[in-house]
């Protein structure tokens, strides 16, 4: 069944109101590896009948880049614009895939006037399969092994480790850890404005530190719940000559293939 | 009578002392900027479990625990020492004693616990000359960081020893009270029990003498050393901030700015309030820090877990976030004099950012808070990393390249890469539910 996206403009001008705001964000709309995950997420909202709507066009950067490179200014230009548009829309809940988008709704909006319920879709996620609502039918992963890298904004910044992994935890096969989790696990390297700088001077780059520690566990599978992670890890597997056997894929991704939709 | 007037006259030098030292630190507090502190309730909190508990300088199990015990150990001793400055004063012994089974318990705990103390520092001592650990080193590090960490370790061993012989000394004068006081040393007590008495108070005298003098000393380096965490850690566990890690404080100055230009009719409106003084946006030098950020870097013990957990660091650039605590109160110890002296417009024409931290180290920061995860006394490394690219960025227009396209992609066209927010929706094109 064709997927006909709601738009918060056309959802609202009916007199409707969604549950959800689903906020894609920059590389859930422009990353071509990260479309993906736009559309697996989305493919898993309809499969549950969730009531959501996007802002398309009227969606801009949450201001996060600008936010931890220093540009205070652009960020709360950034942060006003979104609050008036949440606000128009009279946004309540706001789901997102970055975790970055998360934690600046979350923690730093609030201090600006936006006071919402931010979800992660790994939370989200996770209610759906406690519930008993996302129950994952096949098996096509039973023999591969999974390991999971935390994301900075996810996980130290915000505390939340277990959601990503009882999501995981749902599809049958083994799940490593690798020696540096959970509290302990290393940046991908791209966090802070670094996805859009040249890296100092150093001796090693840092995804290939990070993709190290994942080549390390023996996984077939790196799941990752980041944007920028996704680029940081699948540039290491390719430095590593590692992309033809052992693969990144985002958590939505990975429960989209584990369906049988 | 003499002992007492010659006790009572050191006490109040190294008291007054001390309190010099503090008055001159809090002096230093004053110069920098206002800090939020969040609800009391849940500071009290934090300080119960990263404090007292210890539980961020445990998630480094084994060392983590020796440290730990050293200073549950200092806490129970504590109160000896507080008896000791009794006695002292008032000519008794023993003068907390009428405490009853409250003293024996501290009693007894002081006497397991010199042992502990003893065999830790001994450890801590051995790890730091003798075995290779990493964290000890780095840029930042120099001879005389070593030699003020082996010096302390060497006093606090010198405090373990004469509370030890103390201890000995007063069981072998009075076995039984020994024997339900300091249970362990009382074992070693009876061996001397049957030496002259006035031969064992004179060896007692010694050690007690000694005992409170290196109290007195080492509490008056501590505001001049890395130690000065004994005073201040648990201050700093108390007014770190209780928000997630992932929030950076607002910038309440530009939320000002920011809704004048989106909402043109406020700019013609008569201002409400009286145009405050510009202020700097971020930090450049020492004055522009809040105090709480100063607090950091005194509570900073050096130990390096930040360091040690720092990505950047790892994978071999310039940034050491410890480092960046160490200059901040090095710059404060150089600049706050004069500015105490000659007046806020005192230059030197340094500046903490540039003469002390490099731009490279500032850069190449990815905010990932394991610094702030490690740190045991709750430093907040990234805030200080964030406030002075504030100043680069909002100040000096000096972000590396890449970060000003980033910007101008957002001014321009919304996203931090140049696509145009017309096909924001590209992405959902003939999307299916199977």
């Amino acid at each position: 069944m064709k997927i006909e996206i709601p738009i918060m403009a056309n959802i609202t001008a009916t007199g409707q109101q969604p549950e959800y705001l689903f906020w894609v964000g920059c590389a859930g709309a422009f990353d071509d590896r990260y479309r993906k995950v736009s559309r697996a997420f989305t493919k898993i909202l309809h499969n549950l009948n969730v009531s959501y709507a996007v802002l398309g066009k009227e969606e801009t950067c949450s201001g996060d880049p600008a936010r931890r490179a220093g540009n205070e200014m652009l960020y709360q230009m950034q942060a006003l614009t979104n609050i008036n548009t949440f606000t128009k829309y009279n946004v309540k809940k706001i789901l997102t895939i970055c975790p970055h988008c998360y934690n600046i709704f979350k923690n730093d909006y609030p201090d600006l006037g936006g006071h919402y319920e931010v979800i992660n879709y790994t939370q989200f996620l996770q209610t759906f399969i406690e519930s008993g609502a996302l129950k994952i039918t096949s098996d096509r992963f039973a023999d591969k092994s999974i390991t999971f890298h935390d994301p900075c904004y996810l996980g130290r910044a915000n505390g939340e480790y277990a959601a990503p992994r009882k999501v995981l935890e749902a599809i049958p096969s083994t799940k490593v850890e690798m020696k540096r989790n959970k509290s302990f696990a290393l940046c991908c390297g791209a966090g802070g404005g670094q996805m859009f700088k040249e890296a100092e001077k150093g001796n090693k780059e840092i995804f290939i530190e990070r993709t190290e520690d994942a080549l390390e566990t023996g996984a077939n599978i790196i799941a990752t719940s980041c944007p920028f992670c996704m680029v940081m890890l699948t540039d290491g597997l390719k430095y590593k000559n590692k992309e033809e056997e052992i693969f990144n894929y985002d958590i939505a991704e990975l429960i989209v293939m584990a369906m049988e939709w | 009578m003499i002992k007492q007037s010659v006790f009572i006259a050191i006490t109040i030098f190294s008291f007054g002392i001390l309190v010099y030292s503090l008055l001159r630190v809090y002096s230093f507090l004053k110069l920098t900027k206002d800090y939020k502190t969040g609800p009391l309730g849940k500071r009290i909190s934090i300080t119960f479990m990263v404090a007292f508990f210890q539980t961020k300088i445990l998630r480094r199990p084994i060392i983590g625990l020796l440290h730990a015990l050293v200073f549950w150990g200092f806490v129970v001793i504590l109160f000896g020492s507080l008896e000791i400055i009794i006695d002292g004063f008032t000519g008794l012994e023993k003068s907390l004693s009428s405490l009853g089974f409250v003293y024996h318990v501290i009693s007894i705990s002081g006497d397991v616990f010199s042992w502990v103390i003893f065999i830790a520092v001994g450890i801590f001592f051995i790890r730091r000359m003798f075995l290779n650990i990493k964290r000890f080193d780095g840029i930042e590090m120099k001879r005389r960081s070593h030699s003020d960490a082996n010096f302390a370790l060497s006093l606090i061993l010198v405090l373990m020893v004469t509370l030890i012989w103390m201890n000995i000394l007063s069981s072998a004068m009075n076995l039984e009270q020994g024997r339900t006081l300091y249970p362990i040393n009382a074992l070693f007590g009876q061996f001397f029990s049957s030496l002259d008495h006035s031969i064992l108070m004179d060896a007692y005298q010694i050690n007690w003498w000694t005992h409170i003098c290196v109290i007195f000393l080492f509490m008056n380096i501590l505001p001049y050393s890395k130690h000065f965490h004994v005073f201040m850690s648990i201050p700093n566990v108390f007014f770190s901030r209780t928000e997630p890690y992932g929030k950076l404080p607002n910038m309440d100055s530009i939320t000002k700015e920011v809704k004048l230009m989106m909402d043109p009719n406020l700019a013609f409106a008569t201002p409400t309030e009286p145009v405050a003084e510009i202020e700097r946006f971020g930090v450049k030098d020492v004055e522009d820090v809040t105090w709480k950020n100063y607090m950091d870097s005194l509570a900073c013990t050096q130990c390096g877990r930040c360091t040690a957990a720092c990505p950047a660091n790892i994978t071999g650039k310039m940034l050491s976030p410890r480092k960046i605590m160490l200059n901040l109160r090095a710059r404060m110890k150089e600049k706050a004099p004069r500015i105490l002296k000659e007046g806020k417009s005192y230059t030197d024409d340094k500046s903490l950012l540039r003469d002390y931290i490099s731009t490279e180290e500032i850069w190449a920061c990815t905010t990932c808070n394991a610094c702030v995860q490690e740190c045991p006394v709750n430093i907040n490394h990234i805030e200080m990393i964030v406030f002075m690219r504030r100043f680069l960025v909002m100040e000096e227009s000096a972000a590396p390249t890449g970060l000003n396209v980033m910007f101008s992609n957002i001014e321009n066209n919304g996203a931090p890469w140049p696509f145009s927010p017309e096909d924001r929706l590209l992405w959902a094109n003939d999307l299916t539910t199977n």
